[in-house]
């Protein structure tokens, strides 16, 4: 009888204009998978709150190899879905191929920039997130250096890097950054063990305290800071529980306010198509607290990342998000 | 040259850690083939191995069980192998590709309905996964220069999987060249009629051979879920078991070959690792990208020229059949 509630409050949203009576929306995830402890299950805990919020049931896709991305795209604007939202980067050229066939629907990326008139972009300013766990690290190296582990290099992925690095600096000048990548196709997402072995040589060269980039393959970093009694920083997603007392906070890239602000939007007849982007100012990134850092993350460092925090929101200061850009205003 | 010594050691001690399912899976590689059964399902079976693994410790919580459930479900995918190539003499290229894609699509599958975690399984707590073992008194010689970083650097901390690999491999290698058995099993790969001929089944050879190839598969899988990750990640065997095929291609079908062949993988993933982002003089930064290829390169490069020629069993990807 589940059914009885949501069909109930589509019969009363039949009668408030400016509501599509028979909302249809779908998320694609990208192949980390729904519940990656990360990124993608950023995605689907915004689903889930429209969901909760409004009544709606939405579909959802995996897809298990990139070859599907177009392929699903096509057939979900085919069977009249309103909103389409294909998580991560790399919907970027399915959607440029697939959004001009079909301009009646609506598609909605997260973290890719195509530019038709059908399609919302979000995208994060994750190297502001950085620099604030940067903060926490720089404050909670005792062996003065800090390491960065990021999944598939790519600019996106360098954006985390660039801005961790500032953030160390920031707080604590001449702390080196290690920095290391999991591999350079998608593959890089999905290998814990090389993760895992990368951190475990960070750890061994003094390195203690380890900010990861890299979905899945990050599980590996955290595990690698539980064996050596070490710190992990987790992304995306609040990973503080995967190992509590181990991860020092994590950076979150809230993928799920992008994908809720779309569904509410289409849902309620506002969306619109164009840029977006989230950073410290409109809430898109933060750090987690919870009961499981509560202890580790000191209010030294919480104080410092606030102050930081405060600073860039009011543009005194400016995190660049690549080598050498966007720096001075 | 203390900081090149320290690093030669942590380079070494990696390459142990990641080299000892390699080594297994290309033992396991080893036995299939030189009975005559070309296996090209050995990613296959370590995935799914892993899998069983990290599904078995995280319900039985132990990770004995994992491994006893690795071991038994890449037995069975072998022996599917094993009667597709054996009893039905199908071809056995095709074989080991369906294989490889049957565990790459059902382990996250699987995963997905039992523990709804996008096809992972769940984490596993510390008592259920095999823990690095402290070799007695390696933090007593920790200090001692040179030796005491040789053996509590290098030597202890690896878990109870990379362990048994060292003597297991002497074993191996003693059954496949100082028994009958091992005897039997290289004759049915070069000269299956001749083994027929002496009264003795080449089906039950070969059957055996692949039992034996499952097993080692599924111990190559559970190091990885349960050795040196925390639980399954779809896709988690990232190509090893291609690896341990070209290892064993490389070395020649025999075992200490295939051994040093693995082990030069090893190296050259764990070097790979430590050069990422190294400023050298001249050249400046290596490119992520070029260190990562260095694996593929090298292996480009030994089979193609360094290695002379490979000559395989004979039997080696024929199917045995009887004239009547």
């Amino acid at each position: 009888m589940r059914w009885v509630f949501p069909a109930f409050l589509m019969l009363l949203m039949c009668a408030v204009p400016g509501r599509t009576a028979d909302f249809r929306a779908v998320v694609l995830y990208d192949l980390g998978g729904k519940f990656d402890t990360s990124f993608n299950e950023a995605a689907y805990t915004g689903a889930e709150r429209f969901k909760a919020e409004f009544g709606i049931d939405y579909k959802d896709f995996e897809p298990t190899s990139e070859t599907q991305y177009e392929q699903a795209l096509k057939r979900f604007a085919r069977r009249n879905y309103d909103l389409i939202i294909g998580v991560g980067l790399g919907y970027a050229v399915a959607i440029r191929n697939v959004a001009p066939l079909y301009p009646d629907r609506q598609f909605n990326t997260i973290d890719a920039l195509v530019d038709l008139p059908n399609v919302r972009n979000v995208t994060f300013k994750e190297h502001e997130g950085s620099f604030l766990v940067g903060v926490a690290a720089g404050l909670a190296t005792t062996s003065g250096r800090v390491g960065f582990i990021g999944g598939m290099e790519i600019p996106l992925i360098k954006r985390f890097e660039y801005g961790y690095r500032q953030g160390v600096d920031y707080v604590r000048s001449a702390v080196p950054v290690i920095s290391n990548y999991v591999g350079s196709t998608a593959a890089a997402w999905n290998d814990p063990i090389k993760a895992a072995e990368l951190a475990r040589n960070q750890y061994a060269r003094g390195v203690d305290v380890i900010f990861h980039a890299a979905g899945p393959s990050g599980l590996g970093v955290i595990q690698a800071a539980k064996d050596r009694k070490a710190y992990a920083i987790g992304v995306d997603s609040n990973q503080n529980g995967i190992a509590p007392g181990r991860v020092l906070t994590s950076m979150l890239k809230r993928v799920d306010v992008a994908v809720y602000n779309a569904m509410r939007d289409a849902y309620l007849g506002q969306w619109t198509p164009g840029h977006q982007v989230l950073g410290l100012a409109e809430g898109g990134v933060d750090y987690a607290v919870d009961a499981n850092n509560d202890d580790i993350l000191t209010e030294a460092m919480r104080a410092a990342m606030d102050a930081a925090r405060a600073k860039i929101v009011a543009g005194d200061l400016v995190v660049a998000d690549v080598e050498g850009g966007n720096l001075g205003k | 040259m203390t900081e090149f010594f320290a690093d030669l050691v942590l380079i070494l001690n990696s390459t142990f850690r990641t080299s000892a399912p390699l080594i297994l899976a290309a033992f396991a590689g080893l036995f299939s083939e030189r009975a005559g059964v070309v296996d090209i399902g050995l990613e296959g079976k370590m995935l799914f191995g892993a899998f069983a693994a990290g599904a078995a410790a995280a319900t039985l919580g132990s990770p004995w069980a994992g491994l006893l459930a690795a071991m038994l479900a890449s037995t069975v995918l072998a022996l599917v192998h094993g009667f597709v190539v054996i009893s039905q003499r199908g071809n056995q290229i095709v074989s080991g590709m369906a294989i490889n894609i049957i565990a790459a699509g059902l382990a996250p599958t699987l995963a997905n309905t039992w523990y709804h975690k996008g096809g992972q399984t769940p984490f596993l707590v510390d008592e259920n996964r095999f823990a690095a073992i402290t070799l007695p008194g390696a933090d007593a010689v920790a200090e001692v220069p040179v030796i005491g970083a040789l053996y509590a650097d290098l030597l202890s901390g690896h878990h109870v999987i990379t362990y048994l690999t060292i003597p297991l491999v002497i074993v191996l290698a003693l059954v496949m060249y100082r028994t009958r058995f091992g005897l039997r099993l290289r004759a049915v790969g070069e000269n299956p009629a001749a083994v027929d001929t002496a009264g003795l089944s080449v089906e039950g050879l070969r059957y055996q051979a692949v039992m034996i190839t499952g097993l080692l598969c599924g111990a190559a899988g559970a190091a990885l879920s349960t050795g040196l990750g925390n639980g399954f990640i779809r896709d988690m065997s990232a190509g090893q078991g291609y690896l341990a095929l070209a290892a064993l291609i490389f070395g020649r079908w025999r075992p200490f070959t295939t051994l040093g062949a693995c082990l030069l993988f090893g190296f050259v993933s764990a070097l790979q690792g430590r050069l990422q982002g190294v400023d050298l003089p001249v050249l400046g930064t290596i490119p992520t990208q070029f260190t990562m290829m260095l694996p593929y390169v090298l292996t480009v490069v030994i089979l193609a020229g360094f290695a002379g020629q490979m000559v395989p069993p004979k039997a080696s990807g024929v199917p045995y059949e009887k004239d009547h």
